[in-house]
């Protein structure tokens, strides 16, 4: 089992490589919805509507295999209910009306959050769930899978399970040493710091030797020391060959890791590229600061007649786009 | 000192009831519920009175025992499944919902006059009906039997200082037993076991010393049926005891503490859950055929109040402990009748009389449970650091 995470599912070196990787994400169009090489998340047509608003509507999105993807945008893009989307937590409203996604060349278009994981993609959660009233051994060990002990009938004979506990522990230990939560071994999850319970949600979600690991806010209330190591761990888990997609809001966290950028806004997939350059792209400035932001309205003297009316203009010709585009949307 | 005696007599035959016994066991199942894995059942009494029903009905149809027995957990198990498949992917407040109108829905069909034939209505099914399968198992052989027949009325007559030692030993003996337990590893190797069974042995040889008990040897209500509950009560511990410790267990407490991080390890939160409904469920039946075996099935005697009663002693010896449950149900109805006696024997006639002693008893008892919550959630043998975080 344990070996499974040693033995990358790329080549290794091969994405380890800064050099390779800049090259691979060359070869990517920038553009939202671009198509991968070698995807190993394929998404398609997924809208999830709140009453009459619309959450999320990402028409298709590609993850490569092996690299770290960053989902970045502003409060309220959509970008955690899309996480829920994909993980089997929450159903799209376009379930069974085109919605598709694929994991690794498995349809996931009905699958429960469990049978999501079970095919190799773990989450992490915003607001960290460690089990508070358990030990982080415990915590840990949760995160194994196909344990027979937690079958109903083996579990009243130790006999049947007593070896993988043992195995599942020695992998567990293992883990915790490398995030460095080994002395905290038998401490319950809920005396640990804020940092820490990250750290041991990751660990959890390793233990289930994921191919693909989703992080929902990393880095939200984790102190600066922490941080670095958490990127720290986050790198070490792609050069394994591990892919690796999380939510952040930190331009520098998202620039200093991230291979490929996917910024959404407003439920929509607005832009997508490496991370240095796909700042700069109108839709992502837009989204983030607001499509007039370089227009001054501190300014009297500026607040004149002519200005306010050419303001007006383009306000009313960006709601005819807007409009036309739904209503195109809305024939389709 | 004869008043003392009295009481304290009282208590101890209480304490070793088979009804004790036989909620001490639906406990053990609640305690599956509503311990380990967070499962608000208030509808512990269902199990237990479809578990008697299903018992006492055959056996008075003339089907053999075992087949009651079949159709008691069948019955328990059909109930679970009914209440649990629409109801565990929810939050956990529609189980508690369903569960305790599903219990006032069995106990008013169980009074329904239309059936008087299979549950005898609200008169029930007297126990002569269903009891002598089970009696006829006894090899206890008849006539009376006394527990100890060495007593303290054997030693020095009986004095008043020899009863107010052992007494002082008794309880000296009890606390020890009830910190080990909370020290949660009284068991961990064969050397504290040994300890811990030893001190077990001499405290029920002193109990039974200072407060004998004599019953029939068979009987309705006698040794035969106390022997029977008692060692269920301790199969059912054991096998709780082997549930919670394996990998299953832990299961169990993950999705008490969260069930989405459960669910996102790749777990099947409602198949657990719904196992852990079912088998605390058949241990509410099996709870409920041991309550009626020295009584009659009777629908109100198997209401609301019984699920709170389990409730009491659960929260009394601590819930998501081993030995909780059976701690909690003996204090309880001890500590019940030790109320009720006392108020009888010292508050004169003209401010309680005998039968305001029985409601002045339960009265105690609400507010033991409210002050149980308040001051100490974890209960008698709970963790407390098991329940700080849990905010």
């Amino acid at each position: 089992m344990s070996d499974q995470m040693s033995s990358p599912t790329v080549a290794p070196g091969g994405l380890a490589d800064p050099e390779a990787r800049r090259a691979l994400v060359a070869g990517f169009e920038a553009a939202p919805g671009a198509s991968k090489p070698d995807p190993i998340l394929e998404v398609d047509a997924i809208v999830r509507q709140f009453g009459g608003m619309t959450a999320v509507d990402v028409q298709h999105l590609e993850v490569q295999r092996g690299l770290i993807t960053a989902l970045i945008g502003p409060n309220g893009a959509g970008k955690t209910t899309f996480f829920n989307l994909i993980t089997g937590f929450d159903r799209p409203t376009s379930a069974g009306a085109g919605a598709h996604w694929a994991f690794d060349g498995q349809k996931l278009d009905k699958t429960s959050a469990s049978s999501v994981a079970r095919a190799g993609m773990v989450r992490t959660f915003q607001l960290t769930k460690a089990l508070s009233a358990m030990t982080v051994i415990e915590n840990m060990m949760l995160g194994a899978q196909n344990q027979a002990g937690e079958n109903l009938v083996k579990s009243i004979f130790r006999g049947t399970w007593r070896k993988q506990e043992q195995e599942i522990e020695a992998k567990a230990d293992e883990l915790l040493q490398r995030f460095k939560l080994y002395e905290k071994k038998h401490d319950y999850a809920g005396s640990l710091s804020g940092g820490q319970r990250k750290l041991l949600e990751m660990a959890r979600a390793l233990m289930s030797d994921p191919k693909m690991i989703m992080l929902d806010e990393p880095m939200a209330g984790v102190n600066p020391a922490l941080t670095q190591s958490l990127l720290g761990h986050i790198q070490s888990l792609r050069d394994e060959g591990m892919t690796v997609l999380f939510v952040e809001h930190d331009m520098h966290v998202v620039r200093h890791i991230s291979d490929w950028v996917a910024v959404m806004a407003e439920g929509r997939l607005v832009a997508e590229g490496p991370a240095d350059s796909v700042m700069s792209d109108p839709a992502v400035i837009d989204a983030y600061l607001g499509a007039h932001h370089d227009t001054d309205l501190g300014d009297d003297a500026l607040l004149s007649d002519q200005t306010m009316d050419e303001l007006a203009e383009e306000v009313a010709v960006e709601d005819a786009e807007r409009e036309a585009e739904e209503e195109a949307e809305g024939l389709r | 000192m004869d008043d003392i005696q009295f009481i304290l007599n009282g208590m101890m035959r209480e304490a070793l009831s088979p009804q004790t016994a036989a909620v001490a066991i639906a406990v053990i199942g609640l305690n599956i519920h509503f311990g380990f894995t967070g499962l608000i059942n208030i509808g512990q009494s269902a199990f237990m009175l479809l578990g008697a029903y299903g018992f006492a009905i055959s056996i008075w149809h003339g089907l053999p025992m075992v087949v009651g027995l079949l159709f008691g957990f069948g019955a328990a198990f059909v109930f679970a499944l009914v209440l649990g498949a629409p109801t565990l992917k929810l939050r956990g407040d529609y189980l508690a919902i369903v569960t305790i109108s599903a219990a006032e829905i069995i106990r008013y069909v169980g009074r329904s006059a239309l059936l008087t034939d299979f549950t005898g209505s609200a008169q029930g099914i007297p126990g002569s009906q269903f009891r002598d399968p089970f009696t006829n198992l006894s090899f206890f052989g008849g006539g009376q039997f006394t527990l100890l027949p060495f007593n303290y009325t054997d030693v020095a007559d009986g004095a008043a200082w020899l009863r107010i030692i052992g007494w002082v030993l008794v309880v000296a003996v009890i606390v020890l037993v009830v910190q080990r337990l909370r020290k949660g590893h009284a068991f961990a190797g064969i050397g504290q076991a040994a300890l811990m069974l030893g001190l077990i042995v001499v405290g029920l040889f002193l109990l039974f010393f200072l407060f004998p008990v004599p019953n029939q040897r068979t009987g309705v209500n006698g040794w035969w049926v106390r022997f029977i509950a008692w060692g269920l009560v301790l199969v059912c511990t054991l096998l709780v005891y082997l549930l919670v410790r394996s990998p299953w267990g832990r299961l169990l407490r993950g999705i008490r503490e969260d069930e989405d991080a459960i669910r996102s390890l790749g777990k099947n939160v409602f198949a657990i859950k719904m196992q852990a409904l079912i088998i605390g469920g058949l241990f509410g039946a099996l709870g409920g055929m041991v309550y009626v075996l020295p009584a009659s099935v009777q629908p109100d005697s198997m209401g609301r109040s019984l699920t709170f009663f389990c409730y009491t002693a659960l929260l009394l010896g601590g819930a998501a402990t081993i030995f909780g449950p059976v701690l909690g149900a003996i204090i309880f109805f001890a500590a019940r009748i030790g109320i009720k006696y006392t108020s009888a024997a010292y508050v004169p006639d003209s401010i309680m009389n005998g039968q305001q002693t029985e409601q002045f008893s339960y009265i105690v008892v609400g507010v033991a449970l409210m002050l149980i919550v308040i001051f100490r959630p974890q209960g008698i043998l709970g963790n407390k650091r098991e329940l700080r975080f849990n905010v």
